[in-house]
């Protein structure tokens, strides 16, 4: 029977092994591991408690703990595909009162002294599905879904341990996956989740290559209070910097995120308070009323990149760890769970075939499903990004026109509307 | 606890035998990408034929199950933990220490014999499953083998057969694409002239007073190196086949022995 690690504290391995000899040694053993404790992580923990059952054993290592607001402003556009996992997960219920459903979708082309700024692509009703009237996606802010969903991973009896791994080592038989932490303990697992984000150290330790680079802006993000109500509405103006995005939450209150390039936006985040709500104000316009700066402005580095691969032997990717991308179309997080819903739903399969989760034909039933999907989605933002962030007149008057087109071709905007929503399959 | 005595050379050797079998891309890669398909046919014909519940995860309550052929217990760990209650028997007794020493690591109570179908016959033992996949082809006198496999099965118990067709196409895949184009199995491992076709073998079942019900095709998808079923039986093939008599029978025996005793 595996013992149970309860903290870091107690020491699981004596030696330090090169290679673990099978049999000996003592080392916890797991049927599967989530490196990681960011919300994708969380997510796949609860995610493979579903598929695995009640027996299996399940660790998350990481400290995932609560963020408070101050700390962590940022808010998430949820769409269908994510919010249908996180209802299957059992945590939308307690969600639901946090969520700000989005009716409408506002995306205009503008330079910042624009008086009036054209509404090109107006996505209103084209997404809505039967069920939830026009909501083609829901607000939700990262502490609310961070808590609801610790609080089921406290139901659903997911260890957490506050390890890194330092060392993956797989053996002979090709059963488990070794996992060794700086501190020397050990635990064997059949898979281990990477969902250790961007820089993931899991998918360094397994050689899984990255293609990727920096764009020359940062994001930026704070939450905002108004007079007025929203209605449900997001704006998505695209400034010569880049996008700017108001999207609606719960109350009379927006969170606002865009793209600055980088020495402007150095210059954003020094500023005191009152500077940048004026800044803030200027970008946000006065269609809302009143405004108040509701939390501090916080700056985050905006890049793209992708894993050549989304799994090696008894690994896969998840989340970050396999994908970065730009958040324009707000689908960095959709991504990352409908990677979490996908390799559950490989999971479960094995579990139904008495398979272990780690075996190979699980995980490339895993990458079939993920990586064309999330490919297609990469270069649709990342050229996104690159017709918008141009101050360049005929590539401004290409993109009006362009739009414009979009506009009038309904059939072509219900399909971006739908990719934003998540409701587009490969 | 390993005697320092014990030669490491002899470790060594048992470790790659381990290995050979478990590796799942090792060289039993073959057998290893065959098993989802093949468990997800065991598993519905076990649901179809003892009315169990599909959706349920660990299908099997308990019932007995016995492989033919276990080798180092590709099939054995599955079932196990799908919930039956697995024997798995194999005549070379290096593949089942390999598959008690697998399963022990592996934390699943199965039960290993190095012995064959006839002398599990000769004790009396019954299963109501039996499973001899990729076994018929390699046995020599199958009239004796099916009548054993019959024997072992209780009243109403389901065989579970796979193997290859004896076709062309077959000929062309089994024995050179496998065998030697994609190095799969070891050579040799196959004799064309011992496939048995569909129809023969559903005739030999009959014989055996087995009831075969229609074979289905085991079709491999190279494009997404994944095994499948289908309908065209022409390289492997799966068939299912009944005991006469009901399962009822033997159930209510058990409960007349448990009323004895209480």
């Amino acid at each position: 029977m595996p013992h149970r690690v309860k903290s870091s504290h107690r020491s699981v391995g004596s030696r330090e092994p090169t290679a673990i000899p099978l049999g000996k040694g003592r080392r916890e053993r797991a049927d599967a591991v989530v490196a990681g404790d960011g919300i994708v992580a969380l997510a796949a923990a609860l995610a493979l408690r579903t598929a695995l059952g009640e027996q299996a054993r399940i660790l998350v290592l990481g400290k995932p703990a609560p963020i408070a607001h101050e700390i962590d402003p940022r808010a998430y556009a949820i769409a269908g595909s994510a919010r249908r996992l996180l209802e299957g997960l059992g945590v939308w219920p307690v969600l639901e009162a946090d969520a700000q459903p989005m009716e409408h979708i506002f995306v205009t082309d503008s330079r910042l002294d624009d008086v009036v700024r054209p509404a090109f692509l107006s996505f209103l009703g084209d997404t809505h599905e039967p069920e939830s009237g026009n909501t083609f996606a829901h607000m939700i802010e990262a502490k609310a879904l961070r808590n609801a969903l610790l609080g089921a991973l406290n139901l659903a009896r997911i260890e957490t341990v506050p390890l890194r791994v330092h060392a993956l080592i797989h053996e002979s038989d090709d059963d488990r996956i070794v996992l060794r932490a700086e501190s020397g303990e050990v635990i064997a697992s059949a898979l281990l989740v990477a969902a250790d984000g961007a820089r993931s150290t899991c998918r360094e330790l397994a050689g899984i290559s990255w293609i990727g680079w920096d764009y020359p802006q940062l994001g930026l993000t704070t939450t905002i209070a108004h007079e007025r109500e929203h209605g449900a509405r997001a704006y998505e103006h695209f400034l010569p910097g880049g996008p700017f995005a108001i999207l609606p939450l719960k109350g009379r209150r927006s969170s606002i995120v865009w793209a600055e390039g980088k020495r402007e936006a150095k210059r954003l985040l020094a500023l005191d308070d009152r500077e940048a709500f004026i800044e803030i104000t200027r970008r946000f316009g006065h269609e809302l009323g009143a405004l108040r700066l509701e939390g501090r402005l916080i700056g985050y580095p905006l890049s793209f990149g992708i894993a050549r691969a989304f799994t090696a032997r008894r690994l896969a990717l998840v989340g970050d760890a396999a994908h970065v991308i730009h958040p324009v179309a707000g689908q960095g997080l959709n991504l990352g769970l409908q990677d979490v819903a996908a390799l559950a739903d490989a999971v479960s399969e094995a579990a139904h075939l008495g398979l272990d989760p780690g075996n190979p034909f699980t995980l490339s039933a895993y990458q079939r499903a993920r990586r064309f999907d999330t490919t297609a989605m990469a270069a649709l933002t990342d050229g996104l990004v690159r017709l918008f962030s141009n101050d360049h007149l005929p590539l401004r008057a290409l993109r009006d026109f362009g739009l414009s087109l979009v506009d009038r071709a309904p059939p072509v905007k219900r399909l971006l509307a739908n990719r934003a929503a998540g409701r587009v399959r490969a | 606890m390993r005697a320092p005595s014990i030669d490491d050379a002899e470790v060594e050797r048992f470790e790659r035998l381990a290995a050979t079998w478990w590796n799942q891309q090792g060289p039993m890669r073959a057998l290893h990408a065959m098993n989802p398909a093949r468990l997800a046919w065991i598993r519905r014909e076990a649901s179809r034929h003892f009315g169990l519940d599909p959706s349920e995860r660990r299908i099997f309550a308990e019932h007995s199950v016995l492989d033919i052929g276990c080798g180092g217990g590709l099939l054995c760990e599955p079932l196990a933990r799908l919930g039956a209650k697995v024997t798995g028997i194999d005549p070379a007794s290096e593949n089942i220490e390999v598959a008690k020493a697998h399963g022990e690591r592996a934390g699943l109570a199965i039960d290993y014999r190095c012995s064959t179908v006839e002398e599990i016959a000769a004790r009396g033992e019954r299963f109501a499953v039996v499973l001899a996949m990729e076994v018929v082809e390699h046995v020599a006198d199958v009239p004796a083998f099916l009548t054993s496999c019959e024997r072992v099965l209780e009243p109403g118990g389901l065989l579970l057969m796979s193997t290859l067709n004896r076709t062309l196409r077959s000929f062309a895949l089994a024995i050179l694409g496998a065998e030697y184009l994609l190095r799969w199995l070891p050579r040799g491992t196959h004799d064309w002239e011992k496939f048995l076709t569909p129809g023969e073998l559903a005739s030999q079942l009959r014989r055996a007073r087995l009831v075969p019900r229609n074979p289905e095709g085991l079709l491999f998808d190279p494009l997404r190196w994944e095994w499948r079923l289908s309908h065209d039986t022409a390289v492997n093939y799966v068939v299912s086949a009944r005991k006469r008599g009901t399962q009822n029978a033997a159930a209510e025996n058990g409960r007349a022995e448990g009323a004895e005793k209480t």
